[in-house]
């Protein structure tokens, strides 16, 4: 695109009370030859956007600066079509609400119209400089399309959760297979005796719904049903997923790759990389490498996994008489025998009269089984119901420490609270003791009756938690060079889950999305839900692929990283630090981008060390050369030289932060220059390099907070970043540079009153730590 | 749109009710797939409920941060219009074809503004602040938060002396109020419809014993967000409003009204694990508060909640006492409150005295108070009442259920797509 570069400076909003206007209008023509220069006092009212609109018909500007108001508001207003390149210079926001006004005057006075402030005129001009420089250096996006592109959705398990997906998909016109690995359809939900209602009023047990959605399913010619098959991998990337099916127990050429988990020998070594080379090559011997794709592979364009929950294992809970009596069951094993016919005990096959419902493993301790859940509550009530249907003289009785019935299943829990025929009280299990006749004394103590109660039970029902397919076994079965499974999966004890409360479908693998028992327990109508959910999340994600932009939280994002291989030196670090797993390195580590996983954060771009990856719009020369913008002032002209810092800032969260101090008036060092970045995971360290050469005296980077409950949109951005820091700071060391000229805060994006604090005290530090001593080089 | 032709031909556009994090994510959802949507929000802003909170529970993380996100997919997605101020009167028609009538109350401030703030200072009259419960005062004409998107001030009508001040109007280099908007009335056509109306807290003046509106230091669970937010009252300072004292023991009373025949017959779903967050909030800014929670029973259902629950449990400032709270009275010297309960596990009747008690208030339904004119079913309680089979009409978030916001946010995601199958199929 051949650029015509107009320059409008608002003057509203206190910007031309507090800056000297001309001066910085004459900038962009001194320094950087651009034509049009304008300013107007009320740049975003209807004559302001009018006189830009003017000049891309009547001069041809294209590429265009507002310098005014933060990039966070008016977009709409500044937005002249795709085919224009638009940059905000945020004067106001991080300006002039944010500085003093003109007190002092200052050594180069006769410069500066009267009652114009030094400091606060070098930053306005400064962030116009780089304001210039940023326009100059994007480029307009172009979409990455697919050659051929598969809008075919792969449910894996054939569950109530697999099943609602599929159907919800195929009723938006979506083509559908579904992968089961049992010999029928319906998973759990079509074992049951009978559910506990799904619906309004929720008060209720009902016929299982499942049959019904089996029906749906089997009816729909939009959808391909598959049983007795796994998943035994899935290469590529949405849009054009090849998808390898096997029966389950198989041993094919294309079972998914496993990685090397080991890091270190028996004598605890460090492994080198050909011993990982070696273990990896003899634990996937007989296995196609991840990007060889089966050419007798299926095409898919997203995935939702619904591999559901099997039931805990209770073998531990020797203390409740599990395993060692016999009419101690769980949960599970009760279902299988009501959904038989009567409640029968297992020693003798007597019809149970009498049936005691453990809601906590342990004396002591109110926490429910592990993997435990309002369902583990609701499935007890629903059980003691079976008793009192088969018999209404007989007895259940539920021993909880918390009913967790919450949300409108409490009218279930209330229902059930009218049978006199159960039995509840909050309590905890001090001794089960096996009669002769296989009977139960369960003696409870802590209760609401005020003394111990002693039952004599004919059986006893653990409520055992339901454990995720992923806790143990990748399942998804990728074939990513990070691994077959989700990563960092451990932090959610083995659930496929999200870790953003406001974002639940979004896993770090792009194009596969969770749903139901895998990812939380959820009763059926609750996963009924969660399948919709994520079925709209597999259509939309195979929409935006076919757009050619990214899904979230980059959603519509045109752009894509670029890499320049010839300079590759297949160092791997793109792809072992990319969140997403977007990445996929040959045998010699040359990377194999993914567009379609990929979510734009550009980390790949800030782990090159080559500098290789850039995007149209946001790449390694463009921060580079914003940064080498900003004027430095030397000792040549002051006494004391003003210092310089320029703070990396994550524009999804720090750097509303730092609008907002300014919308508060809070105000701060006029001495640092905010450049805001994707994710701090893009900060290459050459930038922190380009600094601090340049004459800047410090660098900041403000993120989000790393650690287990991370809020990184990237999920790993200013973590990694840190680390990259550390580094620096030895590269530092060996330039006779302090280590504290770089720093990384942590900032939530509502804690804009720390914003001033963070600021002044870093300066306090560059301060102690002094001028760069490369100033003027 | 490059393949515009395969998609499956479809008809109209969504309508979905309320901006709140369950509307905005039905909004965006559909939107991303494609899909014409019309957000219509009562507030002068987006973001409902949820932007008055200080964190989330179980991260600890700010809700501002989720969405600033979607407020970055609004502005970048022109697929979805959205109108704030604005309720719905009526819906009429049949699946694949509403029509819907819409009230836009006046803003009395253009789209001229430029949030500069200059007319603040002008303003002579004064309002209690809803957002902050009346902890605090905004002017007449007055910014909702920080964060409120879209960006612009809005007049209190009620209490703005229109004509006969006009302050603002002289303040404003922006040519941005209109002191004689008025309200206005207009019908969109629409294929599906989603009702994501959301919740109110349960008012808390109905639970007499509990000494919401009498004592001084008897607050709800949302105030108590408000005090712990940077951008509340307080700044973010946890003091009790009688004295702005610190605070060194606080009550939280549960199933304040939910649980309650005589109130709200269901769980609120999400006060257990409110309460427990806001232990944290407290206890963080005060080394040697301690804590007293009054429950029927901790639901913290799931590995997720159970864990943080353990971790205030080991808290050892932290006291959790199996009992409902039947009363609560002021020390009228002191403005200390005692709290009265029966310890359901011993039968003890306790009375306990703290600098402040917590009530955690349940939500009702919007559709409680304030139904909207349709073909649209409500249960007993205010709660929309989807008809699946019919289609047309859904409802997502708290409208439909009591929920904590993940359930809120998954359900709102599955709405959009029995919004867009509804357009789909004509």
């Amino acid at each position: 695109m051949d650029k015509k570069c107009g320059v409008y400076i608002c003057t509203g909003c206190g910007i031309g009370k507090a800056l000297d206007i001309e001066r910085l209008s004459k900038l962009p023509g001194k320094d950087y030859n651009v034509e049009v220069c304008k300013t107007h006092e009320f740049c975003c009212g209807p004559e302001g956007v009018e006189q830009i609109k003017k000049d891309i018909t009547g001069e041809g500007v294209n590429t265009i600066v507002v310098a005014g108001c933060s990039m966070r508001v008016n977009q709409d207003v500044f937005d002249f079509g795709p085919d224009k390149i638009v940059e905000r210079v945020n004067l106001r926001e991080q300006v002039v609400w944010c500085q003093e006004p003109a007190k002092e005057k200052t050594e180069t006075e006769e410069e500066i119209r009267e009652g114009v402030d030094l400091h606060i005129q070098f930053l306005a001009e400064d962030y116009l400089r780089m304001g210039i420089v940023r326009a100059q250096k994007s480029e307009l996006p172009e979409p990455y399309m697919l050659e051929s592109l598969s809008k075919r959705i792969l449910v894996m398990g054939g569950g109530v959760t697999g099943l609602t997906a599929a159907v919800e998909a195929a009723k938006a016109g979506y083509d559908v297979t579904i992968a089961e690995k049992g010999p029928s359809l319906g998973g759990y939900a079509g074992k049951l005796r009978k559910q506990v209602a799904a619906s309004h009023p929720y008060a209720d047990l009902e016929e299982p719904i499942v049959q019904d959605i089996i029906t749906a399913a089997q009816s729909n010619p939009k959808i391909e049903l598959k049983t007795n098959t796994v998943v035994a991998r899935i290469a590529g990337q949405p849009g054009e997923f090849t998808v390898t099916f096997k029966k389950p127990g198989e041993e094919i050429e294309f079972d998914v790759p496993q990685i090397v988990e080991q890091t270190h020998d028996e004598e605890g070594k460090e492994l080198t990389k050909e011993q990982i080379d070696e273990i990896y090559a003899e634990l996937n011997k007989g296995r196609a490498d991840i990007l060889t794709l089966d050419p007798d592979g299926q095409k898919f364009g997203a995935v939702v996994l619904a591999t559901g929950w099997k039931p805990y294992d209770a073998s531990e809970f020797a203390n409740l008489g599990f395993g060692k009596y016999k009419n101690v069951i769980t949960n599970a094993m009760m279902e299988e025998i009501a959904a038989k016919g009567n409640i029968v005990r297992p020693s003798d096959g007597k019809e149970a009269k009498s049936v005691v419902f453990i809601q906590n493993p342990k004396k002591g301790d109110d926490s429910d089984f592990p993997f435990g859940s309002s369902v583990t509550s609701l499935v007890a009530l629903k059980q003691a119901k079976y008793v009192r249907e088969d018999d209404s003289e007989a007895k259940a009785y539920i021993i909880y420490q918390h009913m967790r019935t919450p949300g409108l299943y409490e009218n279930f829990y209330k229902n059930m609270q009218d049978d006199d025929g159960i039995f509840m009280t909050k309590g905890s299990v001090a001794s089960i003791a096996e009669g002769a006749d296989g009977n139960l004394l369960v003696e409870v103590e802590d209760n609401l009756i005020g003394e111990t109660i002693k039952i004599d039970a004919d059986m006893i029902v653990l409520a055992a938690g339901m454990v995720p397919t992923t806790k143990d076994d990748p399942v998804v079965n990728l074939a990513y060079r990070q691994g077959p499974g989700f990563r960092d999966i451990g932090l959610f004890d083995g659930y496929a889950d999200s870790n953003f409360i406001c974002f639940p479908y979004e896993t770090q693998r792009t194009g596969i999305y969770a749903a139901g028992c895998v990812r939380q327990a959820l009763t059926i109508g609750e996963c009924i839900e969660d399948a919709t959910g994520a079925a709209l999340k597999a259509i939309q994600c195979i929409d935006s692929v076919n757009r050619g932009v990214s899904v979230h939280p980059r959603s519509g994002d045109m752009t894509f990283p670029d890499f320049f291989f010839s300079r590759c030196t297949q160092c791997k670090r793109c792809t072992e630090e990319c969140p997403f797993g977007a990445l996929d390195d040959d045998e010699k580590g040359t990377p194999k981008p993914n567009p379609a996983r990929c979510r734009r954060c550009g980390t790949c771009m800030g782990a090159c060390p080559e500098r290789i990856i850039g995007f149209a719009d946001y790449n390694i020369d463009m921060i580079g050369s914003m940064i080498k913008a900003i004027e430095v002032p030397t000792d040549d002209d002051y006494d004391p030289v003003p210092l310089r810092v320029v703070v990396l800032v994550c524009e999804n969260d720090a750097y509303p932060a730092v609008d907002m101090a300014g919308m508060n008036g809070l105000k701060y060092s006029p001495m640092v220059r905010f450049i805001p970045v994707r994710c701090l995971g893009s900060v290459n360290t050459v930038w922190i390099k380009d600094a601090l050469s340049s004459g800047l005296d410090g660098v900041l980077l403000l993120g989000c907070q790393y650690g287990d409950d991370y809020q990184c949109h990237f999920i790993k951005g200013s973590e990694l970043c840190n680390r990259r820091m550390e580094n620096v700071a030895e590269t530092l060391k060996s330039l006779a540079l302090e280590s504290e000229r770089v720093e990384l805060q942590q900032v939530a994006i509502n804690e804009y009153d720390k914003i001033p604090g963070i600021i002044n005290k870093f300066m306090e530090t560059i301060d102690e730590v002094g001028p760069n001593p490369f100033k003027g080089f | 749109m490059a393949d515009e032709k395969s998609r499956p031909s479809v008809a109209g556009s969504i309508l979905v009710v309320g901006g709140g994090i369950s509307g905005l994510t039905t909004a965006l959802e559909a939107a991303e797939v494609g899909y014409d949507v019309y957000l219509v929000e009562k507030n002068p802003y987006l973001g409902g409920r949820v932007a008055q909170m200080n964190k989330y529970f179980p991260k600890l993380c700010p809700p501002s941060c989720g969405l600033e996100i979607n407020f970055k997919r609004i502005k970048n997605n022109r697929r979805i219009k959205f109108y704030t101020m604005s309720e719905v009167q009526s819906v009429s028609g049949t699946p694949g074809s509403y029509d819907v009538t819409i009230t836009q109350n006046p803003r009395y401030v253009t789209s001229n503004c430029t949030a500069c703030g200059d007319c603040v200072d002008a303003c002579p009259v004064e309002r209690e602040s809803g957002f902050d419960f009346g902890m605090a005062k905004t002017k007449a004409i007055y910014r909702p938060h920080e964060m409120s998107f879209p960006m612009k001030y809005v007049i209190d009508g009620d209490v703005c002396k229109k004509d006969t001040c006009v302050e603002c109007i002289k303040a404003c280099n922006y040519r941005a109020i209109d002191l004689k908007m008025q309200p206005k009335t207009f019908d969109l056509k629409v294929g599906s419809v989603v009702i994501a109306t959301g919740w109110e807290p349960y008012d808390a003046t109905k639970l007499d014993k509990l000494g919401y509106g009498q004592c001084d230091n008897v607050i709800t669970n949302m105030m108590m967000e408000r005090l712990a937010a940077p951008n509340g009252p307080t700044k973010g300072k946890i003091e009790r409003p009688s004295d702005n004292k610190e605070v060194s023991t606080v009550a939280f009373a549960q199933c304040a009204g939910s649980r309650d025949e005589n109130h709200l017959p269901y769980c609120s779903y999400i006060c257990c694990m409110a309460s427990l967050k806001q232990a944290t909030y407290i206890r963080e800014q005060y080394p040697d508060a301690k804590i007293y929670i009054y429950y029927i029973d901790m639901r913290a259902p799931g590995e997720r909640y159970e864990k943080f629950y353990k971790k205030i449990k080991d808290d050892k400032n932290v006291f959790f006492i199996k009992g409902k709270v039947a009363e609560i009275e002021e020390d009228p010297g002191t403005k200390d409150v005692t709290v009265m309960a029966e310890n359901a596990m011993t039968g003890e009747k306790l009375r306990q005295k703290v600098d402040m008690a917590v009530l955690a208030t349940g939500m009702q339904p919007t559709g409680a108070n304030t139904k909207i004119t349709g073909d649209i079913t409500y249960d007993e309680n205010g709660f929309v009442i989807a008809d699946l089979e019919k289609g047309g009409i859904f409802a997502s978030g708290c409208a439909r259920q009591p929920s904590d916001v993940m359930g809120c946010t998954k359900n709102a995601t599955g709405a959009a797509l029995k919004a867009i199958q509804t357009l789909v199929r004509r």
